[in-house]
C-alpha cells in the first residue's frame, strides 16, 4: 500500500501522519490521529456529520483524501474551544439545548463557525440554507438555528468597540 | 412506589432548563460514540451481504478469504448457536431469538438485499473489504416479493415454508405470508352503521420509512480466553444487547459486560442486535477485538425502517358528528421476519377517540425487505394518518371546524380504551383547545397556503429500571443511570434527583452505567426512561435523604421523626435541642463515623405510566406548477404530565414533528423490478434538512400530572410523530382538492392529483 | 479503498504526462465530491488519484478581454465570492452554487460538474446557456469546445482520456442581457436536480430579444441546447405568446427516463415550468 507522509497544521498545532492514496481526511483524522470528535453519518458528503475547516473553507472531510491536505490549516471541533473556554456558539447550543443526541452537533458547530467567520448576523433563512449540509435527525432545527442566532449576537456583542 | 411529593409546590429544579450535565463533553468532541472506541490489537470486522432480494445459500466457500495475509476470521450462521430458543424483548415488542440470529447472519436463504451471509475480521480494513470480495457464495435465485399486497396473494413467493397464519383457526393448510392475524373490537358495528346518518370511508398507504439516526450502528466486541466478554456499543439498551449476544452465543449473561456508548440517535432502530453477536463471534475465533461499524448503505438496507402499510377505514357517524362505529384493516410490512408494529396500530388508531362500537382487523405480512425495527411510537402513526385523515374529511362534509370536531368525540378520563384500559388523567381535550387558543390556530391562513390538524396517541410504558443515588464525601451527588441517554436524560435524572435531596443542579451529576455497575435495566424506549428510570432515580435519592437524616438524628441524639429534610440540609424540630442545620456536605464529611458510605440503589417495575395526547397544525404552501409543498408554518401541543426538562420535551415535540413531517411529504423505499433499493443512502431518501422546516412553535400541557411519577412525568418522546403525517396530509388535500391518501405527497404526486 | 497512489502536479503539462502514464487506472479529481464518492461506492477503483487543484491554470477566475476565464477545478464558493463574475452571468454562478451543500460548495467545480456527466449536472445548462466554451488541453495540444459538445451520455465525454479540461471561457456580457437556472427539487437543498433549466437572452434598447439560448437538465441522457425554444423568444418581448413556445419546444426535446427520482412524464412537464420561469428572470435581469 503506498502511503505519504502528511505535514498539516491541525488546530493550530503541526501534525505529521501517514496518509493511504485513497484515504479519507475524516479516516485519517479519526484513526490516524484519533480526533474521534469529527463523525462519519454517512462517507458520502450528505449528512455534514464530519463538517471541518480547511484553510477558512468549510468542507466534508469524507469528500477530501488526506494526501491533500498537506501544508493546510484543518479546524476541527476538538479546536473550537479556546483553552478550555467554549465558543460562544458552544454556550449557545448548550443553554437552549440545541443537541439531543448530540452526534450531529460536532459538524453543526463547525458549519455554524464556518457561517458566522464570514457572516456575523445571518438572517433565519441565511442560517437555515447555510445548515441544509447537517442533517439533525432529533432537534428539528428549530433549538439549533435559535443557538446560532443567538451566538451570532453574542460575538457582535463582544467584538463591538466599546 | 411514591404517590407523594406532587402537586408542584415549591418545585426549585424541576421545570427549571439547566445544562446538561453531559453537554459540554458532546458540543466539544469529546463524547465517545459506538465508532470511536480504540483498542489494542483490535480488527477491522466487514459483512458479506446478499445481492439477491431473495435466494437459497448454496454454498459458502472462505477459503480464499481466510488465505489473504491479514485476515484472522470468517463467521457465518453456523457460528452461532444452533439450540437458541425463546422470545426476547426487543424494543416495544417480542421477538424469536431464532429469527433475530438469522437476521444477524442468514440461514439457508437470503430474505432481502443487504441481508448479512458472512463476516469477516482483518488487520486493516482495505484487508477486510479485499476478503469480502473473496468469499464465494453460490445462491440460487428465488422469486421474491416486495409490497404487503402482492406478498399476501395466494400465489406470491412464500419467505418462510413453516410460517403459517396465527390468528386464524382452523390452522391454515398452506404456509403463506400472512405471520398473522389480529382481531380487535367491541360492540355491534353492523348495528353503528346501520343506524349512521354519514358513513366516511378511504383507503391509505403510507411508504416503509427509516428511523435515520446519524450514527450507523457500531460495536467493538472483544472475548476473552476464559469466555468473559466485553462489547462496547452504542444502542437503547446495554441490558437487551447482553441478552441477545447471550442467546444467540449460548453465553452466560455474566459472562458478557456490555458498554454503553454514547448514542447518535435511534428512534427505537437501536434497540435490536445486528452487530454486536457477528463481532464476538469474531473475536472468539481469532482472541482479538473486532470492530464493526455499518456504512449508511447497510443501516438502509438490512437495519431499521418501520412497516409500510395499507389501510382501510370505514367510520360511522350522526349528523351531529358523533363517531358511534368504525371500522379498519391494517395490512403491515414486517419485513423478511415477522413482528410488524400491527397490533400497537390497531390499539392506538381510536385511542383519541371515544368511539362505541370498533371492528379492528391487523395483518403482519413478510416480504423481502429487511426486517423492521421499532421506530417512535411503532405502529401508530400509519393508522393515525388513515384515521385523523378520515376524521378530516367528516369535518369537511359537516362543516364543522376540525378541533371543535374532535373535542367532540375525545377521550376523557373514565373512558375504556379498545384493549381493555381504563382511561386516566388524559388530557386530550385540554390539548385540543390550547391547540385551538393558540396564536397560530387563532391567526388566518395565509394566501396561497392551507392548514391541517391532527391528534395521536401513544401508551408511554414504564417497567423494569434501576439507578443509584451515591453521596460523595464533599457532599456532592453522583446518579447512576440505566439507560442509555439519547436525548437528555441525564439532565432529567439529575435533576429529579437534585430536586428530591434539595441540592443545586450543578452539584449533581450523572453517569450511564455498564451491565456490571448498575441493576437491570429495559431499553430506553417506549417513552419509558423520565418516567420508569426517573421513579428510580427519585426512590434512591429518597432513601439517601432518610439515611441522612436518620444520621443527623444520630448525631443530635434525638428521635428521627423530629428531624426534617429542607433544602438540603436536615434541620431538627425538638425545640429541646439547640443545633444548627446538617447540610449534605457536612454529613457527608462525617459519613465514616456515622455508618460509612452513603449511597442507595433502587430497582423497580414501575407501573402507571400515563398515556400522551398530540395535537399538531400545519400551515403549507404548494407551487402549483411543479406539486412541491412548503411547510410554512406548524404548533405542535402535547399532554405532558409535568415537564421536568422543559426545553428538551419541546425538543422532542420539535422532533418527532420533523420526522413527521419527512415521512409525509419525501421519506420512502423505493424499489426497483428486481427487488433491489434504490435509494440506500441520504442523498436519495431525503429526509428533512433545516431549509425545508420552519420553526416548529411548541405547548406543552401540563393539566395533568402523572399521580404515580413522583413528579408528575409522563413519557412524551413518541405521541409527538403520530400526529404530523395527517396533518401535513390534510393540509395537502385541502390545497389540491382532493383527498391525498397515500404517502408520501412526492411533488409529482400531488401535480397528478391537481390535475396538472 | 485499497492502495491509490495520490499525485498532485503543479502544471498542466505534468498533469497531461501523468495521465498519460497511468491510462485508464487514473482518474483526475478537481473538487472530489463525485470521485469520492464513487471510490467509497466501489463504482470507481483508480490506481491513481490526479488532483488538478495545485495547478494555477485551473483554480480562479480571470477576467480577460472583458469575458471570464473560470478554471476547472474552481471551487462554488470561490464563484459565488467573486462580485464581477457573478454580476455578469448570475444564472452560471447561481446553477453552481446549488450544486449540494456548504460543504460541497467548498470543494465542487464546474470542470467536475461537467465531467462527471450527469444529465441532471446543475451547472452545465447555465453554462451551455451562457454560451461557455470548454478549453481542452492533451498530449496533441490545447483545443476548444462549446460546453453543449462535451457530455455524449451518462458518465461519458467527447475528451479522449488523456485529455484535461483546464478552463471555461464565458463571452463578454453583451448590453441588456441576463441569463438565470432554475431547479426542482423535492427538497430545498440536497438533492440531485429532478429537472434543470437554464436560460440566457440579450434583449435590444426596445427590449426585443436578440438572442436566446435555452438548457434543460436531467431530461435526456445529457443536458441539452434546445435551439427550437431560443429561436422562440428571438424577436419577441419574451411575452406569454413566446412563454408558450418556449414551453411547446421544451418539452418536444426533452425525452427522460423514470426512476427514483422522478417520472418521466412529470419530468417533462416540470421542465416546460422551468425553462419559461428562467426565461422570465432573464429577461428581468437584461431589463435591469
Amino acid at each position: 500500500m503506498s502511503r505519504t507522509v502528511v505535514n498539516a497544521m491541525v488546530n493550530g498545532e503541526p501534525v505529521e501522519f501517514l496518509a493511504g492514496g485513497g484515504q479519507s481526511l475524516l479516516d485519517a483524522l479519526r484513526d490516524e490521529l484519533r480526533l474521534t470528535g469529527s463523525k462519519e453519518g454517512c462517507g458520502t458528503g450528505d449528512c455534514g456529520a464530519c463538517s471541518v475547516i480547511v484553510d477558512g473553507r468549510l468542507v466534508c472531510a469524507c469528500l477530501m483524501l488526506a494526501p491533500e491536505a498537506e501544508g493546510k490549516r484543518i479546524e476541527t471541533i476538538e479546536g473550537l474551544a479556546d483553552n478550555g473556554h467554549l465558543h460562544p456558539l458552544q454556550h449557545q447550543f448548550l443553554e437552549q439545548a440545541a443537541l439531543q443526541c448530540g452526534f450531529c452537533t460536532p459538524g453543526l458547530l463547525m458549519a455554524a463557525k464556518a457561517l458566522l467567520d464570514r457572516n456575523p448576523d445571518p438572517t433565519e433563512s441565511e442560517v437555515r440554507y447555510w445548515l441544509a449540509g447537517n442533517i439533525c435527525r432529533c432537534t428539528g432545527y428549530d433549538k439549533v438555528v435559535r443557538a446560532v442566532m443567538d451566538a451570532a449576537a453574542d460575538l457582535r456583542q463582544s467584538e463591538r468597540p466599546r | 412506589m411514591s404517590d407523594g411529593n406532587q402537586g408542584g409546590i415549591n418545585l426549585k429544579v424541576v421545570g427549571s432548563r439547566p445544562v446538561r450535565p453531559d453537554g459540554v463533553d458532546k458540543v466539544t468532541g469529546r463524547a465517545q460514540f459506538g465508532a470511536d472506541f480504540h483498542l489494542p490489537g483490535m480488527l477491522t470486522g466487514r459483512i458479506k451481504r446478499s445481492p439477491h432480494a431473495h435466494a437459497r445459500i448454496l454454498k459458502i466457500d472462505a477459503s480464499a478469504a481466510l488465505a489473504l495475509p491479514g485476515v484472522k476470521a470468517v463467521v457465518t450462521s453456523s457460528d452461532f448457536a444452533s439450540d437458541a430458543t425463546g422470545e426476547i424483548e426487543a424494543g416495544e415488542g417480542h421477538a424469536a431469538i431464532q429469527e433475530i440470529a438469522a437476521n444477524c447472519l442468514a440461514k439457508g436463504r437470503v430474505l432481502y438485499q443487504g441481508h448479512a451471509v458472512a463476516a469477516v475480521a482483518a488487520t486493516q480494513p482495505e484487508i477486510a473489504d479485499e476478503a469480502l470480495e473473496l468469499i464465494e457464495v453460490t445462491y440460487e435465485v428465488l422469486p421474491h416479493v416486495i409490497d404487503v399486497e402482492a406478498a399476501m396473494a395466494a400465489d406470491a413467493p412464500v419467505l418462510h415454508e413453516d410460517m403459517f397464519t396465527k390468528g386464524v383457526t382452523p390452522k391454515p393448510a398452506h404456509a403463506s405470508n400472512v405471520a398473522a392475524k389480529h382481531v380487535m373490537g367491541r360492540g355491534d358495528v353492523a348495528a353503528a352503521f346501520n343506524a349512521a346518518d354519514l358513513i366516511v370511508e378511504g383507503r391509505y398507504e403510507t411508504a416503509a420509512v427509516h428511523q435515520g439516526y446519524i450514527e450507523p450502528h457500531a460495536c467493538v466486541a472483544s472475548w476473552g480466553a476464559d469466555g468473559q466478554s466485553t462489547i462496547w456499543c452504542s444502542s437503547q439498551g446495554q441490558f437487551v444487547i447482553r441478552a441477545m449476544v447471550a442467546k444467540i452465543l449460548n453465553m452466560p449473561l455474566s459472562d458478557i459486560k456490555v458498554i454503553p456508548a454514547e448514542i447518535g440517535g435511534g428512534f427505537g432502530g437501536k434497540t435490536t442486535v445486528y452487530l454486536e453477536p457477528v463481532a464476538l463471534a469474531l473475536s472468539r475465533k481469532c482472541g482479538r477485538p473486532v470492530k464493526i461499524v455499518m456504512s449508511r448503505e447497510e443501516v438502509f438496507l438490512a437495519s431499521g425502517p418501520t412497516s409500510g402499510a395499507v389501510i382501510d377505514v370505514r367510520l360511522a357517524v350522526r349528523k351531529d358528528g358523533r363517531i358511534t362505529g368504525a371500522e379498519l384493516t391494517l395490512k403491515y410490512q414486517a419485513g423478511a421476519f415477522q413482528g410488524s408494529p400491527v397490533n400497537l396500530g390497531l390499539m392506538t388508531a381510536f385511542a383519541c377517540y371515544d368511539v362505541e362500537a370498533l371492528a379492528l382487523t391487523g395483518y403482519d405480512v413478510v416480504s423481502n425487505r429487511p426486517k423492521v425495527a421499532a421506530y417512535r411510537a411503532p405502529g401508530a402513526p400509519m393508522a393515525a394518518f388513515a384515521v385523523e385523515s378520515a376524521i378530516d374529511d367528516l369535518a369537511t362534509r359537516l362543516g364543522m371546524d376540525p378541533i371543535d370536531l374532535r373535542i367532540l368525540n375525545a377521550v376523557r378520563d373514565g373512558a375504556k380504551t379498545v384493549y381493555g384500559a381504563t382511561v386516566k388523567h388524559a388530557a386530550l381535550v385540554e390539548t385540543l383547545e390550547a391547540i385551538k387558543a393558540s396564536p397560530h390556530y387563532q391567526a388566518p391562513v395565509a394566501k396561497g397556503c392551507a392548514r391541517g390538524v391532527a391528534a395521536g396517541f401513544w401508551f408511554n410504558v414504564g417497567g423494569e429500571s434501576s439507578a443509584a443515588v451515591h453521596v460523595d464525601e464533599d457532599g456532592g451527588v453522583t446518579v447512576v443511570s440505566s439507560n442509555p441517554d439519547i436525548g437528555g436524560s441525564r439532565a432529567s435524572m439529575a435533576m429529579m434527583a437534585a430536586e428530591t435531596l434539595g441540592l443545586p443542579i450543578e452539584r449533581v451529576r450523572c453517569t450511564v452505567a455498564d451491565t456490571t455497575s448498575i441493576g437491570y435495566s429495559g431499553v430506553t424506549g417506549g417513552s419509558r426512561v423520565t418516567f420508569a428510570t426517573g421513579m428510580a432515580v427519585v426512590e434512591a435519592a429518597q432513601k439517601v435523604v432518610a439515611d441522612l437524616k436518620r444520621r443527623a438524628a444520630a448525631t443530635w441524639e434525638c428521635d428521627v421523626a423530629m428531624v426534617e429534610w429542607k433544602d438540603g440540609a436536615a434541620t431538627c424540630t425538638d425545640p429541646s435541642k439547640d443545633v444548627k442545620p446538617l447540610s449534605i456536605k457536612a454529613l457527608a464529611g462525617k459519613s465514616a463515623k456515622t455508618g460509612g458510605p452513603i449511597a442507595a440503589e433502587v430497582s423497580l417495575n414501575a407501573q402507571g405510566a400515563a398515556a400522551g395526547y398530540g395535537v399538531h397544525v400545519c400551515d403549507l404552501q404548494i407551487d402549483a406548477e411543479t406539486g412541491r409543498s412548503m411547510v410554512t408554518r406548524y404548533t405542535a401541543a402535547q399532554d405532558v404530565g409535568r415537564a421536568i426538562h422543559p426545553a428538551y420535551v419541546e425538543g422532542q415535540l420539535q422532533g418527532g414533528a420533523a420526522q413527521g413531517i419527512g415521512w409525509a411529504l419525501n421519506e420512502e423505499y423505493v424499489y426497483g423490478k428486481s427487488g433491489l433499493l434504490e435509494n440506500a443512502g441520504f442523498l436519495d431518501y431525503r429526509m428533512p434538512v433545516a431549509s425545508d422546516l420552519p420553526m416548529i412553535d411548541t405547548i406543552l400541557v401540563e393539566a395533568k400530572p402523572n399521580p404515580r411519577h413522583p413528579y408528575g412525568a409522563k413519557g412524551v418522546g413518541e405521541v409527538p410523530i403520530v400526529p404530523p403525517l395527517a396533518a401535513v396530509g390534510n393540509a395537502v388535500s385541502r390545497i389540491v382538492g382532493r383527498r391525498m391518501s397515500s404517502l408520501p405527497l412526492s411533488p409529482a404526486k400531488v401535480l397528478a392529483a391537481m390535475g396538472k | 479503498m485499497s492502495a491509490v497512489d495520490y499525485l498532485a502536479p503543479s502544471s498542466v503539462a505534468d498533469a497531461v504526462r501523468a495521465l498519460h502514464a497511468a491510462g485508464p487506472a487514473a482518474r483526475l479529481m478537481a473538487g472530489g465530491t463525485d470521485l469520492l464518492v464513487q471510490m467509497r461506492g466501489g463504482r470507481a477503483k483508480p490506481k491513481v488519484v490526479i488532483d488538478l487543484k495545485r495547478i494555477p491554470a485551473l483554480t480562479g477566475v480571470r477576467q480577460e478581454a472583458g469575458g471570464f476565464v473560470i478554471g476547472a477545478a474552481t471551487s462554488g464558493a470561490m464563484l459565488g465570492e467573486h462580485a464581477a463574475l457573478k454580476a455578469a452571468w448570475p444564472g452560471v454562478v447561481e446553477a453552481a452554487n446549488l450544486i449540494g451543500s456548504t460543504q460541497v460548495q467548498g470543494r465542487a467545480s464546474l470542470g467536475g460538474n461537467l465531467c462527471n456527466a450527469s444529465p441532471a449536472a446543475d451547472s452545465v445548462p447555465a453554462l451551455i446557456a451562457a454560451g461557455a466554451v470548454c478549453v481542452i488541453e492533451g498530449p496533441a495540444g490545447v483545443r476548444e469546445l462549446a460546453v453543449e459538445h462535451v457530455q455524449t451520455g451518462p458518465g461519458k465525454t467527447s475528451l479522449s482520456a488523456d485529455e484535461i479540461l483546464v478552463a471555461f471561457r464565458l463571452p463578454v456580457r453583451p448590453a441588456r442581457s441576463g441569463d438565470a437556472y432554475l431547479r426542482l427539487i423535492p427538497r430545498t437543498e440536497m438533492d440531485i436536480a429532478v429537472v434543470g433549466a437554464g436560460v440566457s437572452v440579450a434583449l435590444d434598447s426596445a427590449g426585443i430579444c436578440t438572442a436566446a439560448r435555452v438548457s434543460v437538465g436531467a431530461v435526456a441522457p445529457t443536458c441539452l441546447l434546445v435551439e427550437a425554444a431560443g429561436a422562440a423568444l428571438v424577436g419577441t418581448k419574451v411575452d406569454e405568446a413566446a412563454l408558450s413556445k418556449v414551453e411547446v419546444a421544451v418539452a418536444a426535446a426533452c425525452r427522460p427516463i423514470s426512476d427514483k427520482r422522478g417520472t418521466a412524464e412529470y419530468r417533462t412537464k416540470v421542465a416546460s415550468v422551468l425553462a419559461r420561469r428562467a426565461a422570465v428572470i432573464a429577461k428581468e435581469r437584461a431589463s435591469a
